[in-house]
């Protein structure tokens, strides 16, 4: 008896060691990591006490100068909400302008991805080099970011719009196509094969098994897609490639510091709505399946 | 009913009963037509206002073959030391990045959590805080960063942790919801305060899930850290932004696919420590 809780006890103990022992081993691997990572990134103890002071100060410098006593004044009073949100008009139509690029990326990237998704599905691909193909195709859009995607097209198209929607597009195709061929690779295979047995060619067995099981989801993945490409057009414009991104770079850039915070919490809530908006379109794309 | 004897008299009962068998009826036909109207004109006045017409696009196309024609072969050219080193410092940055938002998220977390916080009213107003900041795109932070602390990679790292704090907040708060009461109440029961049910009955849980969301999100902050040079926030973004300036186009594509290799790099690192962690 006691000497089954002695060895219990010095299992015991030899298992603690181990872990104490690993959990070091980690702590230390952590914080070499974080160390190096230091020294790289150039964040060391006399830029932080530099820059820390100066970060409280700028911010402080954006909360807008507010006063009681004509918080409801008009744009003509300082201190007055009006007055923070003295451009307000031109800004609403610079987000109505960003969220139009988006809708317009969002809906051309989305038919491309659509084109592209059905050889890239493997249960649907003639054959695997066919599949391997628009696999890879989808990857080389999706891997670089929309904003690089933006600088080159800013040469070729020029500043405006139009080459944040391309930008925003190409990445999209790259990004949905994965998705969408990833929800036709789920879909149930036997209304495919019931098409086929009946005669039909790939692109009716496509049209009239896959896409009424797809269609759904990819409703749903084109709104979230959507969400996220409005996001990503207000810093479009960072690059010259239209949107409110262009107008929040100079104001950031000139020290408008009022102006900032305006047009910051203006952009927060428009995003805000938004994907409120998409959300409640979202979950009745996906509640039409379950009916 | 034999069918040769279905008179018109019989179609029209059926048509009667049964309208939506015999096709769209006129009120549902008229307002898809109208949908697809207004579709339509909603795509030809953004043609117009953005000013996207035939011949730009096929000049712009044009263009962008004759670069893409240009991007190969991809060729390092003579700064080696200098693309490197933005490299370096992306990961550095990512790292470090995520590191301090998820310090500072836990907490949060735990704040926004409705079995930690019961208060609803607190509970929604922290959520509601959350969303809002996040969205902020990274780059918007990343542009405040460079004017308040200058040009280099701490902006990028205090852009990264202020971006992701929100972001890692919300997914910690749902993940700590998500865990069975039945643990802490059994320290509470055993005599346990509050703080030590968090630490015994719910840390434990969490903590592998944790662990889990923040490798992802440093894997998606190594690809966002590569761009955030573009506005001066330090990384490769500012190697890439400059060789595009220039013309550059064969280093461009060498660094593009320099970033490619790295994040896969960083994803299989990363994907490798999860499993160990987890299990």
């Amino acid at each position: 008896m006691n000497s089954t809780s002695a060895r219990i006890e010095t299992a015991y103990q030899v298992r603690r060691r181990a872990r104490l022992i690993a959990a070091s081993a980690g702590g230390a691997a952590l914080l070499a990591c974080l160390l190096v990572s230091a020294l790289v990134s150039e964040v060391y103890p006399s830029s932080l006490a530099a820059g820390l002071p100066r970060m409280g100060e700028y911010f402080a410098k954006l909360v807008p100068d507010f006063r009681w006593a004509h918080l409801f004044a008009g744009t003509g009073t300082e201190g007055s909400m009006a007055y923070w949100m003295y451009r307000a008009d031109s800004w609403l139509w610079l987000l109505f302008e960003t969220s139009q690029m988006a809708a317009l990326a969002t809906l051309s990237g989305a038919a491309l991805a659509f084109l592209l998704c059905f050889p890239a599905a493997a249960n649907l691909a003639p054959n695997r080099a066919v599949y391997v193909a628009f696999r890879r195709t989808l990857e080389l859009f999706r891997c670089v970011p929309d904003i690089v995607y933006a600088l080159i097209l800013v040469w070729t198209f020029g500043i405006g719009p139009l080459a944040g929607i391309l930008a925003i597009a190409l990445h999209t195709v790259g990004a949905l196509g994965k998705l969408f061929a990833e929800v036709v690779e789920n879909a149930d295979m036997r209304p495919w094969e019931a098409v086929i047995s009946a005669g039909g060619n790939w692109f009716q067995a496509v049209r009239y098994a896959i896409l009424p099981q797809v269609l759904p989801n990819f409703l749903s993945y084109v709104l979230i897609r959507f969400e996220i490409n409005v996001r990503g057009a207000t810093v479009i414009g960072f690059v010259g490639a239209g949107g409110i991104g262009q107008e929040l770079y100079t104001v950031i850039s000139f020290n408008y510091y009022q102006e900032i915070s305006a047009i910051v919490v203006l952009i927060v809530l428009a995003v805000f709505a938004i994907d409120l908006t998409s959300e409640a379109l979202r979950t009745r794309a996906i509640g039409r399946v379950r009916t | 009913m034999n069918v040769d004897t279905i008179t018109d008299a019989d179609i029209a009962a059926a048509r009667a009963r049964l309208p939506s068998a015999f096709g769209l009826t006129p009120a549902r036909r008229a307002a898809r037509i109208a949908g697809w109207t207004l579709f339509a004109a909603w795509l030809v006045s953004l043609c117009w206002w953005f000013d996207i017409t035939p011949e730009r696009m096929t000049r712009g196309l044009s263009g962008l073959f004759v670069i893409l024609r240009l991007m190969i072969p991809p060729s390092p050219g003579a700064q080696w030391d200098d693309i490197l080193q933005g490299l370096a410092e992306s990961v550095a940055m990512a790292f470090l990045g995520t590191f301090v938002a998820a310090v500072i998220a836990v907490p949060l977390g735990f704040l926004g959590a409705r079995n930690v916080v019961v208060n609803a009213l607190a509970h929604f107003s922290i959520r509601r805080v959350f969303d809002g900041f996040r969205g902020m795109d990274q780059l918007i932070w990343a542009l405040a960063f460079v004017r308040a602390v200058g040009l280099g990679p701490l902006a990028g790292v205090l852009a990264i942790a202020a971006a992701e704090v929100c972001v890692l907040a919300k997914l910690f708060a749902e993940a700590i919801e998500n865990a069975d009461p039945r643990q802490a109440e059994s320290v509470e029961a055993a005599g346990g305060s509050r703080t030590l049910a968090i630490r015994f009955g719910l840390l434990p849980q969490v903590l592998p899930v944790l662990l889990a969301q923040t490798l992802y999100s440093f894997e998606s902050n190594t690809r966002s850290a590569a761009i955030l040079g573009v506005v001066g926030a330090g990384g490769i973004g500012l190697q890439i932004a400059e060789r595009i300036k220039v013309r550059y186009w064969d280093e461009v594509s060498f660094i593009i696919i320099l970033i490619l290799a790295t994040v896969m790099l960083i994803d299989q690192l990363s994907a490798r420590v999860r499993r160990r962690l987890i299990g």
